[in-house]
Formats: C-alpha cells, structure tokens, sequence
C-alpha cells in the first residue's frame, strides 16, 4: 500500500490585550449591547481616518519575541479590499508585504525526545471584522441577518506558519504551545472557546515517494485544539482515500463540523477571490527602532520554556512537576510568590499540585480569581515546618483561605489548631492521663508497647487535638520509662 | 453692498458697529434666495442655523470678547465635509439624505472661530469631474456665463464666491479641483501643501492627493481662513506637525529678489493663447516688482496625468466600497444580500463614478497590478524629484498656468472624458508631488476670467501669499441680473 | 476606436463584479469605450523607465503617528443607527446573505 505524508501549515489570529480598538478610542470589552462600542471610525462612516493604537503595535512586538521572530524596522499598513456587511468599510485594514513581524519559530518537543522546528513565516497587525447575527438556526436558512460592530476594529494578530507540522497531534501542540507562549507574553486572552485566539488549517496529502507538495486545503470554523485535532485526522484520512481510490484533491475551503465530525466544502462565493491589495494611503509606516525595540523587550514577562528550565534546574522541581506548574501561568505565578517567603520548592509544589489543584478544580476556579493569598499561605507553610500545626488542619485552614481569604494566623487561632508544644504545659497532661489510666500503664510496663498508642489518644482527647503528637509520645514514653 | 465684502472688509465693518452679522447673514440669504435658482451652487441653505449662529456672533460681540476676523462672517462648505446634523451629499444619490453624527476637523475650526454656515455646496459626484456636471442635483452655472461651467469639482463653491453668495467658502483638491474652478470663475484659491489642513470628516475621492482647500475674493481673506484652519490635527494620522503661518501677514511681504520659476513644459500650444498672454505680462509685471523670473523645467511633466488618474482611481474604488446600502446611505430593496449591494451601488453612484471605479479597480486587479499602480508610485517619486530639484535650486514658487482654457461651454465635453481629464494637466503634478499651490485672477479675456498658479515647495505657502497678492488683480464681478 | 482592445469585455466583467457593479448593455459598451481610450492613454507611462525608482506611497515622510491607548466617546447607539436603511432593535439589518 502506499504510504502518504502530511503537510500542515497553521494560522492563527490572536485579539490583542488592548483597552481600545486599533484605529479608534472605542472599548474593545466583550459583552455590550449590540452597536454600543462604535463610533464615526470604526463604523466607516464617510471622512473618517484612522489613527493607530501604540499598544497594539507594542504588544504586536511582544508576540513577535515571544515567537523568535525578526522584529520588523519598518513595516507598514495595506488595505484588502472585499465586500462583507461585517466589514464597514469595503476593506480590512492589515499588512501584506511589509509584516511587523517574520521568519521567527517554536521548537515543539516530539514524544521521542527530538524536536520539531516549526517555522513562523509572519505575524501582522490587523483589524477584526463586526459579527453578523443570522435569524434562523443555520445561515442557509436565514431570512436576514444583523451586523453587530462592537468587534469590528478590535485590534488583532496573524500568526502564520510554514508547513513544517506533520500530524494532527503535532498541530495540536503547537497550537497549545504557542497558546501558552502569548498568554505568557501577556498579548492576548487566547480563549478559543470565546474567539479571541482563532486557528485555521492548511493541509496537503502527498505519496511518500513524492517530491512535490499535494493540493491544499483549508480548514476553518475549528472553535478547540481537540477540533483541530480531529479536523486533521479526518482530512488526512478523506485526501488519502481520494488520492488512493486514484481521484484528486481539489483546492478549497473546507467548514469544520463539529456535531458529524467531518469537513464539509464551504460554498465558493459568487465573487472572485482579488483582494487588490494596495499601501494604506491614511496610515503612515511603523519604524521600529533599537531603543524601543530594546523598551518592548524589557516588558516581557518570563515565557513558559524559560520557567520550565527555572523551575528545574534552579528548583530542583522534577520534570513532571514544573511541567504541571508551567502549563498554567497564574498557579505558576502563585508559586513564585509562595516560593520567595518559603523557599521549599518541593513542599510548595506538593501543594499546589495536591491540594490546591484539587480545590481548583473542584470549584472550576482559576488560582487568580480566588481569594487565598500567597504571603498567608507561604505562612501556613511555616506553621506546619515549626510543628505549630498539624497537617490535617493545615489542610482545614487553606480550604478555608481557598474560599474565604483570610489571615492563616487568625484562622488557626479562631479553630484553636495551634499545637501546644509547649512541654510544661504538655507534661502536667501527660501526668493526668498516666495517673488516670493506670491499666495501659501497667500493661505497658508489662511489656505491651501498644498500650503507648491508647495513651497518646488520650493526651490528644484531652487537648482536643491540639497537643503536638510526637512530643506527647516522647513525653510519655520518657515518664513510662523512668517510673519503671 | 454687504453682500461685496471681503473677510477683511466685512471683520471691521462688523467691528465698527455699522451693521451686525445677522445682517450680514440674512443679507446672503437674500442673495442665494434671487440668485441661486440660476446658478445652483448650493445644495443645502441652512437658513435657520445662519440666523441663530449670527445672533450668537452678535452676542459674543456685545459682550466684548476678543473676536476672530471670521466671527459673524458667512460662509459655505463644499458638499463633502461633514457637517455634524446636516445632510452631507458629496453630489450623489448614494448619500441624498445622510446626515453626519459629527463635524470635519476644518469645519470644527471654523465654527470655533465663529463662522457661520450659510449651507453646503454643489460639486461634482464625490469631486469626480472637473465642471460639476457630474452632481446628481444637476450642474451648477458659472456667474460670468451662464451657459459655461463653473469647473470642478468645486464649481459650487468658487461661484458661490464668485457671486457674492459667500464671503468665503471651502472645497477640496485632488487634482486641481479648487484651482481649475478658482481660475474659471475669477476667484482665489488654495491648495495648501497635502497634511496642512486636517482630512478628517472630509470625505475622500483619493486619500494619498485629497487637500482641502479655500476659495475667496482675495489672497488676504485665503491666508486668514487658512490661518484658522490648518494645523495637525491628532484625527488625522497624515496631517503634518509643521508650524501654520503667519500667512494674513505674508501678503505684504516684499518679493524683491525672490526667484520666480516659469514652467518650459507648460507653456505649450496645448495652452490657449490668451492664457499664454496673461503668463507673459504676469512675468513682467513680478519681474518689475524686483523678482527674478527665469524658465524652470519639469521633465516628467507629460506622466502626471496619466499616473494620477491611475493613482486617483485606485484610491478611490477602495474609498467608494463602504457605500454598501449596509450603515447609510441608499439602500436598493433585493431579495439576497449580493444582489442588494449591486443594486445599491449601480443605482447610487452616476456613470462617471462607476467609470473612475471600474478604472481603479482594474488597475489594481492581479495581473495589473504592478504595471498600473506600481509603475505609478515609481512616476510619482520621479515627478516629486524634479519638483524637489527646482526648489533646492533656490526657487521660491513658480508661474503656471491652471488650466489649458477658461472656461467651457456646458455639455461641451461630457462625453470625452478623456480631454475632460485633460483640463487638470497643470494642476495634478501639485497633488502627486503634495505641494501647495495658490490660483489668484489676473484678468479676464471676453468676459471669461483667467486665474494663474503659484505652486510653492513643502510648506512654502508664504511666498504663495506674498507673490500672489502682487499678482491678484481688482475684483471681476460678474454681471448678474 | 482601435483594434488592439486594451480591455475585453471579460476583463470589464471581471472588474465590475469586483466593483460590485451591473451595467445595461448599453452601459458597458460605453464604459468599455471610454475606459478603452484612457487605458490607451495610461500606456503612455509604460515608456518610462522605472528601474530601481522608489515607490512614492505618501509624500510627507511621517512615521509613528499614534494614539494612545485610552478609551474616549461612543457614538450613543441611537446616532449610531440613525442613517441606517433598514434596521431591527440596536442592530443594522441586511437581507439574507445566500
């Protein structure tokens, strides 16, 4: 049988983390009210103009670096022109030839220890388009529609890569590495589910005894990583029945269905596809040059290979650990913050990983959107290394900081967890208890050792929990010892 | 009369007392009232908004505020400025009855300075045209003849001026479209250098060239107005950061010494005789005030017409696509989506439009691309050059003509755009290469007035003031019953 | 006009469903004549030789025009719809898109 390869290029576009949209001063939040974050601009009302946001293009910046890229000197804007109601201008402000961004990658570890240098081609800054609202269930169906353009101008990124991916799991880790390279880099929520990182696919379907690449197609309309996954994996499997069965790909643009779990081809518009692409007469060039490139740099944050490596090898953390760690960036912030008050980076790590994770996912939380603090946890810590407190109410007491907040110190005070470790105080309980269980005292001295477990019982009852256990026992089996 | 004042004129007269602006004001609207069935030069009167506006001038003036020259005094806009709550057209269908929700940063300027607004003005559809035949509120006449045009795109506002129907009014420039009109109906007009009046709020034919310009009785009254209006504007991303003026006190500077360039390729037997005379003894006369007249040359001269209708028309087809009947504008009722944007937009835009559409779209189609548009961007770097050249030379403006004839007749060349194109040949280097350019009447050849160009280097607006007021001739009123 | 047919009709027809225009026969004929004599017209650049000369994208040499990135004024969504020819509730409203 013939064996085939797959070619797999990705694109991406990311929202940017703006406060307003790319070319005006509307709000880019999520959730208003249908044509409420509009104005003259970002409607393209006639002799409106735009006027570029710094952030975008310094965020725009911060992804290129995150992504190994070239950072561009000079780049400059483009329109495309095409006709979409979602688009109010007749064109997308955007860069074609001149990107702010290039030739930049990510090395993505492969399961058997090799890595695959996936090539960035370019990012570019552009604009997003309005969303149309269809009556109906189904465009097909719909009588009408309404532009909404509340999204329209929300500043984004492209992200382009070479067809240097070879699977559907492949496609799919670099998807969620390069996820988790922007959210580090702080540049875009990257929320699939919500549209703020989206993901289009390229693929081609080749016999392996073939130099030349096969017909591609592409893939939109893939709302996960898991979509992507499988969108591939069906399309690899359909090209190759195709090309098997002796008939041919044809180059299209394909739908994702996530229901049937098959790509359907989209149909072809009634207009030609010529974007008449030219140089934005009413935005000037971007120069970038080595100072603020330099001031862009230093406000980027420590990107996930970087924490891995720190984590390991400063840490000491194991390499599943830092790795659990890494994957999400508010529990590894948390970490950090604990780690500089308690600088135990196993136990800190034990956990966040146990305790902590299971809480989080118990109330589906992210660990910034909790109220328990780091420096009171970092305290807890230290409560339960001196043996001020046990671990089961170390336990109590975070659940409590998980839901609550709260001051640790005051917690343990209000449950009376402190232990008394205090050894006056503990041997005047140890003397109450000896004297009023003369039985296993005597059976200890008999020899039945496991009459000293009963005794320590005893003293922790009458102390309602709070006497430290192992100065109890080595209070009692000094006193058992001696009288004898 | 008051409606014959200049800014000048009419600024101290109001400051004297001897009549008020509300005075002045209605004083216009008689005049549009008996003069503009004839001529068509407005599209919209606003009236109401006049009086009220002036009647606050006058209360300003009551109370003894320190008044901008253009306080009180009446003026007109160019149908393709928006204005915040008055139908803004630009001449078409396409936006019969839109209504801006915001003012032009040039108007904004004015208004603040206490301008009023007596209406907007006829033009050719979206400043296409060079007679304002184009408009699709029917073509506006010129004063000094009737049965010629007033020129283009502009043509409302220059015989808006021209006829007493406006102090003062403001059009726009892509190609020559406030200097053509200037020249053919006996006003001043201004094309300042690209970036030194804000575009926003002004809508666009071709965003790369488009400046807006001043159409007025005298130098003094464009250098006052431009004084006002220019300025970067933080709207405008291409407006420039350069210091304005001072352009009013400009106009008595001395030109002796200043070096005067006369264009070799536009004095052609393409140029009408009379105009060739009038560039001949408006030499002589500058060189008699002590300036330095000697012949320049502009090789690439012959390739501007050719690249700006290609650049124009590029711009222009990306600029027109938001005319969708989707926000605004006129909507053609059809049953899907596509065919309700082809309907909208075959009904909405006039033939010259959809050929000037049709002409950029193509030129930037696949395939074209690179020997339309591009070649173009490479001929205008070329036409810049030499302009650039002529300046560093040490040359402080240079003489032209603004068009090759004065005016013509109505009709006269509607159906060959091509020698309609041809009426922009000495003014459209000016766009491509974005320097300022001022057209002031020197004289009048059987009734039909002829204006000259100053086209000055980046800027350089001074010495277009200083040279033009040595130039300018007495008013040529025309006649009118 | 001349043989040598700078634009064929397919080519006009091309352009105008990009333009997203229609033309009566008449109309096209028209157009395709006047655009014709202009094209021919346009050649003219081609006899100018352009190697290695810059394009000229904008004629002032700005660069880094920004604004920052703080929020200012909506349009009131009743401004916002006020010109729009059709629509339903806060929303624009356009016929069916297929």
């Amino acid at each position: 049988m013939t064996e085939y390869l797959t070619t797999i290029g990705l694109e991406f576009h990311a929202e940017l983390k703006t406060k307003t949209k790319i070319f005006c001063s509307c709000p880019t939040d999520a959730g208003g009210e249908p044509n409420t974050h509009v104005c003259p601009v970002c409607l393209g009302l006639p002799g409106v103009l735009p006027v570029l946001n710094r952030h975008a293009v310094e965020l725009a910046v911060m992804a290129g670096l995150a992504l190994n890229c070239q950072i561009a000197e000079y780049s400059k804007f483009d329109r495309k022109n095409y006709f979409y109601p979602d688009l109010p201008k007749g064109y997308q402000v955007t860069q074609y030839p001149m990107p702010i961004c290039h030739d930049g990658y990510i090395d993505l570890p492969l399961a058997d220890g090799a890595v695959r240098h996936v090539r960035i081609n370019r990012i570019h800054l552009e604009e997003d388009a309005g969303k149309l609202v269809h009556s109906g269930e189904h465009i097909q169906d719909s009588h009408y529609s309404l532009p909404d353009y509340n999204r329209a101008a929300v500043p984004l990124i492209e992200i382009v890569t070479e067809p240097d991916i070879t699977s559907a799991e492949e496609a799919r880790n670099f998807g969620e590495s390069l996820r988790l390279i922007l959210l580090y880099a702080g540049v875009s929520d990257v929320r699939m589910e919500q549209g703020s990182l989206r993901c289009d696919v390229n693929i081609s379907v080749r016999p392996a005894d073939s130099a030349a690449l096969g017909v591609k197609v592409e893939i939109k309309n893939l709302n996960s990583f898991r979509s992507v996954y499988r969108a591939i994996q069906y399309e690899e499997q359909r090209q190759r029945e195709l090309l098997a069965g002796g008939g041919s790909v044809v180059q299209e643009t394909r739908l994702w269905d996530e229901a049937s779990g098959e790509t359907r081809a989209m149909r072809s518009k009634e207009d030609a596809h010529d974007y008449r692409y030219f140089p934005e007469p009413d935005l000037v060039p971007v120069v970038i040059d080595a100072a603020w490139l330099a001031e862009i740099a230093e406000k980027l944050p420590e990107l996930p290979a970087a924490r891995q490596q720190r984590f390991e090898s400063e840490l000491g953390l194991s390499h599943y650990d830092a790795g659990q760690l890494v994957i999400s960036p508010p529990l590894a912030r948390f970490f950090d913050a604990v780690y500089t008050l308690f600088p135990e980076a196993k136990t800190v790590a034990n956990w966040l990983l146990g305790d902590i994770s299971r809480l989080l996912n118990e109330s589906d939380a992210e660990l910034d959107a909790v109220p328990l603090d780091a420096s009171e946890f970092a305290y807890l810590l230290s409560e339960v290394k001196k043996g001020a407190i046990n671990q089961a109410s170390a336990k109590t007491v975070l659940e409590e900081m998980f839901r609550q907040g709260g001051k640790a110190a005051e917690i343990i005070a209000a449950h009376g967890f402190a232990q008394i470790s205090d050894s006056g105080a503990l041997q005047a309980q140890v003397e109450q208890v000896l004297i009023a269980n003369a039985q296993p005292v005597a059976d200890y001295r008999a020899g039945k050792k496991a009459a000293l477990g009963f005794l320590v019982g005893q003293v922790m009852k009458q102390t309602r929990g709070q006497a430290n256990p192992a100065m109890v026992r080595e209070l009692l089996e000094k006193a058992l010892e001696s009288e004898n | 009369m008051i409606t014959e004042l200049t800014v000048k004129q009419m600024a101290a007269a109001l400051a004297a007392g001897e009549f008020s602006a509300e005075e002045a004001v209605a004083a216009h609207l008689q005049r549009i009232e008996t003069l503009d069935a004839k001529l068509n030069a407005y599209i919209t009167v606003t009236a109401e908004q006049a009086l009220a506006a002036a009647r606050a001038s006058d209360a300003r003036r009551a109370r003894g505020e320190n008044l901008s020259p253009l306080d009180g005094v009446p003026m007109a806009l160019k149908d393709i400025i928006c204005t915040d709550g008055v139908a803004t057209t630009c001449a078409s269908r396409m936006l019969e009855h839109y209504l801006p929700p915001y003012n032009a940063t040039c108007w904004q300027r004015l208004a603040d300075a206490g301008a009023v607004l007596l209406g907007k003005l006829n033009m050719d559809e979206f400043a296409m045209g060079s007679s304002t035949e184009t408009s699709a509120f029917g073509v506006t006449r010129n004063p000094h003849d009737r049965e010629r045009v007033p020129g283009g795109s502009s043509g409302g506002s220059a015989a808006a001026v021209a006829a007493d129907m406006a102090v003062y009014a403001l059009g726009t420039d892509t190609g020559g479209s406030v200097r053509q009109p200037a020249h053919f109906c006996g006003v001043v007009g201004i094309k300042p250098t690209y970036g030194r009046i804000s575009r926003f709020g002004v809508v666009p034919y071709a965003s790369s060239l488009d400046q807006v310009g001043i159409l007025a009785k005298d130098c003094w009254d464009a250098a006052a107005v431009l004084e006002t209006i220019a300025g970067q504007d933080k709207m405008d991303s291409t407006s420039a950061p350069a210091a304005v003026g001072p352009y009013a006190a400009a106009c008595a500077e001395d030109i002796r010494g200043l070096r005067i360039g006369l264009v070799k390729e536009f004095i052609s037997d393409a140029i009408a005789p009379p105009i060739r005379q009038a560039l001949q003894a408006a030499a002589e006369k500058l060189a008699g005030l002590g300036a330095e007249v000697e012949e320049v040359s502009l090789p690439h001269s012959s390739y501007a017409l050719p690249a700006y209708y290609i650049l124009a028309t590029a711009e222009a087809s990306s600029n027109l696509a938001r005319y969708d009947g989707v926000r605004y504008g006129l909507r053609a009722e059809a049953d899907n989506l596509h065919e309700m944007i082809v309907a909208t937009r075959s009904l909405g835009f006039g033939a010259e439009v959809k050929r000037r559409i049709m002409l950029g779209t193509y030129a930037l189609s696949s395939g074209y691309y690179d020997a339309y548009y591009n070649k173009t961007l490479q001929v205008r770097t070329l036409i810049k050059q030499d302009y650039d050249e002529v300046f560093q030379a040490g040359f402080s403006c240079l003489l032209t003509p603004t068009a090759p004839t004065t005016a013509f007749r109505l009709g006269e060349l509607c159906d060959d755009p091509l020698t309609m194109y041809m009426q922009d040949i000495c003014t459209v280097p000016v766009n491509l290469a974005g320097l300022p350019a001022l057209v002031v009447p020197v004289g009048q050849q059987e009734g039909l007035p002829i204006g000259l160009q100053l086209i000055g280097c980046s800027f350089g607006e001074e010495a277009l003031f200083a040279v033009g007021t040595k130039l300018e001739c007495a008013r040529i009123r025309p006649a009118l019953a | 006009m001349s043989e040598r047919r700078i634009i064929s009709r397919d080519d006009a027809e091309h352009v105008a469903r990009l333009a997203h225009l229609r033309f009566t026969e008449a109309e096209m004929t028209d157009c395709m004549e006047k655009l014709g004599s202009i094209l021919e017209y346009m050649q003219e650049l081609q006899k100018i030789d352009t190697t290695g000369v810059a394009p000229t994208t904008h004629v002032l040499p700005l660069t880094n025009v920004f604004r920052a990135d703080e929020p200012g004024e909506t349009l009131p969504r009743e401004r916002a719809l006020a010109n729009a020819p059709a629509r339903e509730g806060g929303s624009f409203k356009v016929p069916r898109i297929i």
